[in-house]
């Protein structure tokens, strides 16, 4: 861009479009004409704050002018390009201390995400340990090792309120005393990259993109809680991450970052990988610690806790990969600057990898506190196709479903537990009117019956029985006695299963059944039905739902409202989508 | 110890920290029902996954209920067990269990003995709401000892615990995922083509009828029906102190005259006394032993007698072949004698010879089958009941075994001495050994002949036994778990010992997988223990050397003890075999 | 040299301080411009190799010695993979999203040699950090 001094970028989206975005752009083209190419004007996508439309960005300067109407366009280039004075008025204006803005990253809008976990994914090339240690890597083990005791480290962690991002929610700093308090010859501190829930893959993202913070974190957890060895259990269905861990292992091993007299401080810390095979369970940290020890991959009651007696029965601090990835920044930048990020009881961000039927399916990173609301409408972008949204999953198959009514809910640990859902580890998937909630809470089900380790009674068999009664249901040969057999099982297997998998695996079937008991009703009552009808008063008889119907189910003359034989209709769809008139009702 | 106050269904209780509230309840007379729990006590065998859920109780402060069997207690801890949140947890886990679970109970091995069924009348379950899809697996009848069913798994793990922890054979685990989780080998394999010894402490165990041992009553009860055939019958030395259990009779209860009774009245054509050929093996065991010794031959040497012990050295130990005696087992040794001796004697065609072993033991089913132990194309020993299957055999055939006069066993080859009876508890073929090497190498007359640093219940014991001027040194190790400690040792050229006795399962023959179930009482076991002592007190001879009838058998038959004729007749070889 | 102390860290850091500026703010002492490609897994799902080697080719083809092409980690735009940022001394920094290989040549050549973004494909940049 040196050739040109800015670019003038111009809203095209459909609402600024709306409000003469064109006649703008044909202003600029001519106001800059005569200036040698010096500028160029473009049109670009929508930059998502519509309200404030039409609005232009100047490039590089960042800076946005909102509102901006044909006549102002002489005085953005004579006062903006030329002599380089920003036109104050027309300004972005942050609504609340009404500060006017110019630089687009502090902007309130794109404040929603805050990157610690995900700081250096995607600027720093995860092969190249130089360029971690040029994003300031290495340097809180370096402080943590010369100038800090263990439990000095314990303190800022605790004090930061770092809690497990693995979907528990225990506080690191406890976890690493306890750990550090307990006796034993040998002390373990291992990595639990066993991501298992469906549709997410946070912390794969970050072993991918920035290995070394994980390694760091690990390294400064095991001289916190004495352990000279560092163990990460990865699911070998990630052979780019473990890839990558393994050139980033090699590179601190080679730089003495790891291995023996770190720092010359006379701490020894070396790291190796376990592969799981991909179970579920094995996320659960008794189960891992089996896992690694060549045993089945079943969780143990707790107490004891692994802090006491873990791997290989000494004391073992287990973590989760974006835990860790929060850990150097606590270092350098102290427990205040963490614990001043987020909500009450719940500090620092969230990574979520938001997904369903939402515009902006990806990975964000926000605030403890930020509402669903704006995770879903402002980051995510809304819901696809202009759709109604319905409800939003959270915490995987063992989290449950949220409602339009609570997704001004701000996210936190506690608050997510109360409306019945929880944290997890970070999926999030949106859901639309379209999306049947008794399938959703099926599909949910399915995984965990299928990934139950099978060892307690409640798991092994409850699970089986409520899915079974979900299939009765959709398969419309249940009835209302099977609402109240979910619930009671539901209810019986939260209370009673071993370990946490088991004891959440109800909730997207309780959740589901608290804020949609309609629709499940509609199943035991046989309302439902499974075909698709047709409306006669819409039906024209234009014979095109009868053409593209899979099982010629569909009969009616020309001109004369069509029939779908409900017997035999597959539910398809695809009479819906050939119908131009709207007559197709779904079932 | 530290004492820990807690309250139990609002009862203050005083109990030592570390104390299950299983255990706490016990104490103020609170029942907590139990299923996958297992306590052998004074046996260190613990079975506590805390699994089937079936006595989870409500703790005050805690989001879930909680495993009685293994959450420890502690200070000020508020326990409810009756509240109607415990009762419907627990009701719950056993309603599921129910439900996956064939109700085939009238049929069942385990009909009445079987610890679901008592649970589930002990909760009033008369209705299971649950009802879905049950587990469909086929039966494993792939061995001669044992039939696992998975459908009847409940997934205790018992037999887990009892195979990989006490025996460390390592066969049994938990396979697949989910609903379709139960206990089995590796791949689901045949058993029979595992490295399991068939020592049957997984059927001993197990609350339900997964696991059972094959039965072979109806082919007994051809035999005896068919009139070809000269049906002859051996009974073990533990037996005696258990098979009343069946009958109402208190643990410990020495029966053997009314055994030999009710084996007359089953119509056998000859009733033995396995004892005898105990006494037989320790006269060529004895022998092989003061060989070994006198020859510098290898050392220690083993005891060969139980089945299970050989088939878990023959695949765990496949270098170590050399080291256990090559005597067969009482058992077999009987059949051989039968099939050759008593067959001439009696003048019948060994082939017409029909010889039924009852035994305390399942591996002695799979061993009477083992090719190398045929003689001629003829088995020595033909059919093997257990304990529980001879019990079940007199309770068909109407015989009240409690209330039957005694009777001797038949006079040819019927006599036996203490010696003999000690081989039915751990330590005691060991001590029958030491009887008689004793007076054979000091050639003097052994005049207190209990050797009581070689008894008691310990999984290894060890002790030092002078005769004359050497110092024989003994090592015992009962549970297979045990004797791969022993076996490493001496791998390890750690091990000082002379002899070795190593019986596979916990006390020896009296906890033997075939006995009446003992369902984790143990005292049982001492019971049976002190019952053989006693019947060994009661013997006129307890020395095997001094059995005339086996003295009778070398002079008109076998020549000498451990000579060219025994070799042939009462020897074997080991066979390596691999270790899954 | 294994890295002994704080000091030594600092040289490291030092002597790679022109990235961080670079990446950050699109400030550079010298004129090396920068092409960043995520490859994590999504990205290469979604076709990030062909990106790359695209990049790489057309990097090649014009004989450009003052680029470098390199792989970064997931940057978390899963609707737009795979991205690549353009980093060029003195702007700021330009993320495009969707980029296969047709676009991947056109950020070559349009805006690398022409100085001209491809509007339709570009993303902001919506996340600050820590």
């Amino acid at each position: 861009m040196s050739n040109y001094k800015a670019h003038i970028m111009i809203c095209s989206g459909t609402s600024c479009k709306a409000s003469e975005s064109e006649n703008i752009l044909e202003a600029f083209r001519e106001e800059i004409e005569g200036h040698d190419g010096k500028f160029k004007v473009l049109k670009t996508g929508c930059f998502g704050f519509c309200a404030q439309g039409p609005i232009v960005k100047i490039y590089p300067d960042n800076v946005y002018y909102v509102k901006v109407k044909p006549e102002d366009v002489k005085e953005i280039v004579e006062k903006h390009l030329i002599k380089g004075e920003k036109v104050e008025r027309l300004l972005y204006e942050d609504p609340k201390d009404r500060v006017k803005l110019v630089v687009h990253d502090e902007m309130e809008f794109y404040q929603k995400q805050y990157r610690i976990a995900l700081r250096n994914c995607g600027f720093i090339n995860p092969e190249n340990i130089e360029e971690y240690i040029a994003f300031s890597g290495y340097e809180a083990l370096g402080k943590v090792l010369t100038e800090m005791t263990p439990q000095d480290v314990v303190k800022i962690v605790k004090d930061s309120g770092l809690r497990g991002r693995g979907g528990g929610g225990f506080l690191t700093g406890l976890k690493w005393e306890l750990a550090m308090k307990s006796p034993g010859t040998e002390k373990y501190i291992i990595c639990n990259a066993d991501e298992g829930d469906p549709g997410a893959f946070m912390d794969r993202s970050i072993l991918e993109g920035d290995p070394h913070s994980v390694l760091e974190a690990m390294a400064i957890g095991g001289y916190a809680i004495g352990a000279n060895k560092g163990i990460f259990y990865i699911r070998a269905e990630y052979p780019l991450a473990i890839e990558r861990l393994k050139i980033a292992i090699r590179q601190a091993e080679n730089e003495g970052l790891l291995g023996k007299n770190i720092f010359n401080s006379g701490f020894d810390f070396t790291i190796e990988i376990k592969l799981g095979a991909g179970a579920f369970v094995c996320g659960e940290e008794t189960a891992l610690i089996h896992s690694m020890e060549g045993l089945r991959g079943e969780p143990t009651k707790k107490p004891p806790f692994p802090s006491e007696s873990g791997y290989k029965g000494m004391p073992t601090s287990v973590n989760n990969v974006e835990t860790y990835a929060n850990i150097c920044p606590i270092i350098l930048k102290g427990s205040k600057w963490f614990s001043s990020i987020g909500a009450e009881n719940s500090k620092g961000t969230k990574v979520f990898a938001l997904a369903g039927k939402v515009n902006n399916v990806g990975l964000v990173e926000v605030p403890m506190g930020t509402t669903l609301r704006e995770i879903i409408f402002e980051i995510g972008g809304g819901i696809t196709d202009g759709k109604k949204f319905k409800a939003v999953q959270t915490g995987g198959p063992s989290g449950g479903v949220i409602t339009e009514a609570d997704l001004d809910t701000p996210i936190d640990y506690e608050s997510l537990k109360a409306i019945g859902s929880m944290m997890g580890s970070g999926g999030m998937i949106v859901m639309d009117e379209d999306n049947d909630m008794v399938e959703i809470a099926k599909f949910y089900l399915d995984f965990t019956q299928d990934e139950s380790c099978g060892k307690c009674t409640p798991c092994r068999i409850g699970t089986k029985r409520m899915y079974e009664i979900l299939e009765r249901l959709t398969n419309l040969e249940g009835d209302m006695d099977d609402l109240q057999k979910l619930k009671d099982l539901g209810n019986m297997i939260k209370d009673t299963a071993l370990c946490g998998l088991g004891q959440t695996a109800p909730n997207p079937v309780l959740s589901t059944m608290r804020y949609f008991p309609q629709e499940y009703e509609a199943y035991a009552k046989r309302e439902k039905t499974k075909s698709y009808r047709i409306d006669a008063e819409k039906c024209i008889g234009c014979t095109a739902c009868i053409r593209v119907c899979p099982v010629n189910c569909i009969t009616g003359k020309v001109k004369e409202a069509h029939i779908i034989d409900e017997s035999a209709c597959i539910a398809c769809g695809a009479c819906f989508t050939a119908c131009k008139f709207g007559a197709i009702i779904k079932p | 110890m530290s004492i820990i106050k807690l309250s139990i269904n609002g009862m203050e209780v005083e109990v030592q920290k570390g104390t299950t509230i299983l255990e706490a309840a016990k104490k103020v007379g609170v029942h907590i029902p139990t299923l996958c729990h297992l306590n052998l006590e004074g046996f260190g065998i613990v079975n506590q996954v805390a699994s089937c859920r079936a006595c989870v109780v409500e703790v005050e402060g805690r989001n879930t209920l909680v495993p009685s069997c293994s959450e420890k207690v502690t200070e000020g801890m508020v326990v409810k067990t009756d509240s109607a949140r415990s009762i419907t947890g627990r009701r719950m886990a056993v309603e599921l269990l129910l439900s996956n679970h064939p109700k085939e109970c009238l049929t069942c091995a385990k009909n009445l003995e079987c610890e679901l069924q008592a649970l589930s009348q002990d909760l009033g379950i008369r209705e299971i709401k649950w009802e879905g899809e049950k587990m469909d697996y086929p039966l494993d009848k792939s061995s001669f000892s044992l039939v696992k069913d998975p459908n009847k798994c409940i997934m205790c793990r018992r037999c887990e615990t009892m195979c990989n922890d006490v025996q460390t054979v390592g066969v049994l685990s938990a396979i697949n995922r989910g609903f379709d989780t139960f206990v089995g080998p590796a791949f689901n394999l045949d058993m029979d083509n595992t490295a399991c010894t068939f020592c049957g402490q997984c059927v001993a165990v197990c609350p339900t009828g997964a696991l059972t041992e094959t039965n072979d009553v109806g082919r007994v009860w051809r035999a005896l029906h068919s009139s070809e055939k000269h049906v002859i019958v051996q009974v073990a030395p533990a037996i005696r102190v258990a098979i009343g259990e069946m009958f109402g009779m208190e643990a410990g209860s020495v029966t053997t005259g009314q055994l030999a009774a009710s084996l007359r009245r089953l119509g056998f054509d000859g009733i033995f006394d396995t004892d005898f050929a105990a006494d037989l093996t320790i006269m060529e065991e004895a022998s092989e032993l003061v060989h070994r010794i006198k020859h510098g031959g290898r050392l220690p040497m083993l005891t060969s007698c139980c089945p299970a012990w050989v088939k878990f050295f023959e695949h765990q130990f496949p270098d170590m072949l050399d080291i256990p005696s090559s005597c067969k087992s009482p058992q077999i040794m009987m059949g051989t004698v039968m099939k050759t001796y008593y067959a001439e004697k009696k003048g019948i065609d060994p082939r017409d010879i029909v010889v039924v072993s009852i035994m305390p033991c399942l591996a002695k089913k799979a061993e009477a089958a083992r090719p190398e132990l045929t003689k001629d194309y003829n088995n020595n020993v033909d059919l093997v009941l257990t304990t529980r299957e001879y019990g079940a055999m007199l309770k068909e055939a109407g015989i009240l075994f409690n209330q039957l006069p005694e009777s001797d066993f038949d006079s040819l080859l019927g006599e036996s001495t203490g010696a003999a009876v000690i081989f039915g508890t751990t330590g005691g073929v060991i001590e029958a050994a030491v009887r008689t090497a004793y007076e054979w190498i000091t050639g003097e007359e052994l005049e207190n002949v209990e050797f009581h640093q070689l008894r008691g219940l310990e999984g290894i014991r060890e002790a030092t036994v002078n005769i004359g001027d050497l110092k024989l040194n003994i090592g015992i190790a009962h549970g297979l778990g045990n004797a791969r400690k022993m076996l490493e040792d001496i791998r390890d050229g750690k091990s000082q010992y002379h002899a070795i006795e190593i019986m596979a399962c916990p006390g020896g023959c009296i906890g033997g997988g075939g006995q009446p179930y003992h369902h984790g009482d143990m005292d049982i076991i001492r019971k049976r223990q002190e019952a053989i002592y006693k019947e060994d007190r009661s013997k006129v001879r307890r020395k095997s050397h001094e059995n005339t009838a086996v003295l009778k058998l070398y002079e008109d038959y076998l020549g000498e003890p451990y000579g060219h004729k025994s070799h042939e007749l009462l020897h074997t070889y080991y066979i390596p075999r691999e270790k899954i | 040299m294994p890295i002994k102390s704080l000091d030594d860290l600092k040289k490291i850091r030092e002597k790679n301080s022109r990235i961080v500026a670079l990446r950050e703010r699109g400030e550079s002492s010298d004129e090396r411009i920068e092409i960043l490609v995520g490859m994590a897994t999504c990205g290469i799902a979604a076709g990030a190799r062909d990106t790359m080697i695209s990049l790489k080719k057309a990097v090649d083809d014009m004989k450009l010695e003052n680029i470098s092409v390199i792989p970064v980690g997931c940057i978390g735009y899963c609707h737009s993979e795979p991205t690549v940022q353009v980093n060029i001394p003195g702007d700021a920094p330009i993320i495009y999203g969707n980029v296969d290989e047709i676009i991947a040549e056109k950020i070559i050549y349009m805006h690398i040699l022409n100085k001209e973004l491809i509007d339709d494909h570009l993303l902001n940049k919506i996340f600050t950090k820590a």
